[in-house]
């Protein structure tokens, strides 16, 4: 056994929302198998990876239990003692490798400092290791990553580099946080295998921390589920996958949406364009050098239906929905909401359209300004176009009502709500203004999986009761496939693939598109319980 | 009302708060305490403190009393320091908001401007502009302003610069909201924590310009204030140092009292070292 917790309890700091972060917790890890341990945000994971090797924030301490790792308890040893472990003999991996990463130190450097730390080897030795070991990680040149600073490489390649310093003294243990969150869902499908891999050669115990079923589907021997700092759920990965005993397992397993679009009744064939993006370029001019954002983009959106933009981070889908509500200007193309082309329009002219096309952000934390109270946010809209106070408010409390919060919460600031909850007072703010067109940047990306489900089934709701015409931008093609009619996949500024959903996520006819289908995450797993 | 509740818990505010208020008192009580003209000749010249009953504090070398014009000096002291920190900060956030919310050129140009005055040292720029439009304590309440907004304007431009690309920016933008709303209706509440705790920073360095001015003998000879008073002691310095000292010790509280507020305030406007029981 590599690792074996017993009866962890860690307690959180006065005042936190609960008592204990992790409670009477056991989990053991084998020295050959990848634990995952699933959960929702708030789910005591993170804290429980981190009393592992005893980095815990201030203030959150250790009660109970003991962790036992080859069979020494890491809670007794003393701190000198404890470093030569950390890094050593148990590696680990963060979700972010941009900040794990020091900005000022070349790749290699930062890798060879394990070897300093932990051993005496002579420093040729340590350079000849570090470039053997980054092309262990598949990186294309070695020698030429080694000599890298971490903003030369990208998202993926640094966090090979950040496995290989995990890995450099080949750990029995290895402790990986949510490694591929941050990463395009192609990247995350090569480190996923590239985990597997070294872990299968190095005959190592993975502890695999993630919130995503899809990727455990990809990755586990054995599944853990956390839930309030408990462990709900413990088996191998095909119990618990295909016949989860726990309400809570299957409440979550639930919730992550089907890579298969539902059959929905078709839409009127002919239902006209509501919006028309026609021949739509726009080049971005950094430090001297064009980077082309669209190339020749040409979409249409027809009335009451939902037109996914989906694509991997750079592929331009972000900048498109900005210039769809004019918050960017393009460069050349029009864009056409109900024939009239709003890239044409003088500011004025274009203020009198402003509530004609409307935007929910990505970022429940950012999105709302966090001085004024959300009843005032939601107003704010109709306010700015000269609606007299005493109509609006009533209506502000329709709406709350409308997307499922209480009305009498209006008066509140939005720290007081939970992010599901701000995404649909954005979601309220964005339809105060009573749009034709609600593009939707990321709406659902940043929530917990069951949190995604409900708002997507509210935005699914509302444009049904509204016959809004939803433009809905995102990067993951499960959701895409549970709200889209049509879906456009987007590359480097262009539109690859449009089509149905069904056919262009089923059976998509792009290399790209079938690449990106291809790096679903629990693709496999989900297909079987589909059928 | 989380920072009120924070600011009475922070020590150094407690004491600050205390001492300003003391500052305060005596400013409110100075027509009532000494009805007369505290720059009119009162007695015997450099009479010692406690040596005679109708002067506590003593006389100056022309014969004023001291007392009347330390409580006088406070008045002109704080009301400078006010007026001329309200300038500096509304200057300060004006041009940093408009800087740090267009960029480009307009950014350019205005920090090129604040640089222009940054390079140049504050109390030499002081000394010319009271030269030029005279020593009136309104006017050189209003050119201490002048000369201290440039650090206000770049904080302001800071805070503006990591605002502008919020979501809730966006937000407002695709609203339809005009530019001149967004930045001091939305931007702008959400900038002020730093800017509010540097004002008091600012307030503690006019009162000593104002002092260091009157030093020089270049503030308005026709108000009683602490500098004043301070340059006239000057040459008694030797044989009665009273003259100078109290003055002194007085600029020393009042400037020791804001930066303390300033500290306290500081602490309780950031979230991460505010206590939490």
């Amino acid at each position: 056994m590599a690792l074996s917790i017993e009866n962890l309890s860690v307690r959180l700091p006065r005042h936190a929302d609960r008592e204990y972060a992790v409670r009477d917790l056991s989990l053991d890890v084998g020295d050959n198998e990848i634990v995952c341990v699933v959960g929702e945000s708030g789910s005591g994971k993170s804290i429980m990876a981190s009393s592992i090797l005893r980095l815990l924030p201030e203030g959150v301490t250790p009660e109970a239990g003991r962790i036992l790792f080859e069979g020494e308890n890491l809670f007794g040893l003393p701190l000198d003692a404890m470093r030569g472990i950390r890094g050593a003999r148990i590696g680990m991996i963060f979700q972010d490798p941009m900040t794990a990463l020091n900005p000022l130190h070349r790749v290699g450097d930062q890798i060879a400092e394990t070897f300093r730390l932990h051993t005496s080897l002579p420093p040729a030795e340590v350079r000849a290791r570090v470039i053997d070991l980054l092309g262990q990680m598949h990186l294309p040149d070695p020698a030429r990553a080694a000599r890298a600073y971490p903003h030369e490489l990208s998202g993926g390649q640094r966090q090979r580099a950040m496995i290989a310093m995990a890995l450099a003294l080949e750990p029995k243990l290895l402790i990986a946080d949510e490694p591929t969150t941050a990463l395009d869902v192609t990247t995350q499908a090569q480190i996923l295998s590239l985990i597997r891999e070294l872990q299968q050669r190095n005959r190592m115990g993975v502890l695999f921390i993630t919130h995503d079923f899809g990727v455990v589907a990809e990755i586990a021997t054995r599944i853990a589920v956390m839930r309030h700092g408990v462990l709900v759920e413990e088996g191998s990965a095909a119990k618990v996958l295909e016949a989860p005993e726990h309400p809570y397992t299957r409440e979550l397993i639930a919730a992550v949406p089907s890579l298969k679009p539902p059959s929905k009744e078709p839409l009127q064939p002919l239902g006209q364009s509501v919006l028309s993006i026609v021949n739509v370029s726009k080049t971005y001019r950094q430090k001297g050098r064009d980077v082309a954002a669209l190339k020749n983009v040409t979409l249409a959106l027809r009335r009451g239906s939902t037109l996914g933009i989906v694509g991997e981070s750079g592929s331009g889908k972000s900048t498109l929905a900005r210039c769809i509500v004019r918050l960017l200007t393009t460069d050349s193309g029009a864009i056409e909401v109900d024939g009239a082309n709003i890239t044409a329009m003088t500011r004025v002219e274009w203020r009198k359209n402003v509530r004609r096309v409307q935007m929910v952000f990505q970022d429940p934390y950012a999105s709302l300004n966090p001085r004024r109270k959300v009843g005032d946010l939601v107003a704010q809209g109709p306010l700015i176009h000269g609606a007299k106070a005493a109509d609006v408010y009533p209506r502000v409390r329709d709406l709350f009502a409308l997307v499922g919060l209480d009305p009498a919460a209006v008066d509140r600031y939005p720290h007081e709500f939970s992010g599901g909850q701000r995404q649909r007072i954005g979601l309220a703010r964005a339809l105060a203004m009573e749009p034709d067109i609600l593009v939707a940047d990321e709406p659902v990306s940043a929530l917990d999986v069951s949190v995604q489900a409900q708002v997507l089934t509210l935005i699914a709701d509302i444009q049904r009761k509204l016959g809004l015409s939803v433009v809905f931008i995102t990067h993951d093609l499960r959701v895409a496939a549970q709200i889209c009619d049509r879906v456009a996949i987007m590359q480097g500024g262009q539109v690859v693939e449009e089509g149905m959903a069904a056919d262009v996520l089923v059976a998509p006819k792009h290399p790209y598109s079938q690449a990106l289908v291809a790096a679903v995450p629990g693709r496999k797993w989900h297909a079987a319980t589909d059928v | 009302m989380a920072v009120l509740k924070s600011l009475a818990r922070s020590p150094s505010a407690i004491i600050g708060a205390a001492l300003l208020l003391l500052i305060l008192a005596m400013a409110a009580s100075a027509g009532w305490l000494f009805p007369n003209d505290p720059l009119s000749l009162a007695g015997r010249p450099l009479q010692a403190p406690f040596a005679n009953p109708r002067f506590p504090l003593g006389t100056d070398s022309v014969g004023r009393n001291v007392a009347a014009q330390l409580f006088y000096g406070a008045r002109t002291s704080l009301l400078i320091g006010l007026i001329s920190t309200i300038v500096a900060i509304v200057i300060g956030i004006v041009v940093g908001a408009l800087a740090g919310f267009y960029g480009r050129w307009i950014d350019t140009a205005l920090m090129r401007v604040t640089e222009a005055f940054q390079t140049v040292p504050s109390f030499i720029l002081l000394l010319l502009l009271v030269v030029i439009f005279g020593s009136h304590i309104g006017t050189l309440a209003l050119t201490i302003g002048v000369v201290s907004w440039t650090a206000p304007a770049r904080l302001t431009r800071a805070e503006f610069l990591t605002l502008r690309n919020r979501e809730f920016v966006q937000a407002c933008r695709g609203l339809g909201m005009p530019n001149w709303r967004i930045i001091f209706f939305e931007i702008l509440p959400n900038a002020l924590p730093p800017v509010i705790v540097y004002a008091s920073v600012v307030m503690a360095f006019s009162i000593l310009l104002e002092s260091a001015l009157a030093f020089l003998g270049l503030s308005d000879p026709n108000v009683a204030s602490w500098g004043n008073l301070i340059a006239d002691g000057r040459r008694v310095l030797r044989t009665a140092a009273y003259v100078a000292t109290l003055p002194g010790l007085v600029i020393l509280i009042t400037v020791l009292s804001i930066s303390l507020i300033g500290q306290g305030l500081n602490d309780a406007m950031n979230p991460r070292l505010r206590r939490k029981d």
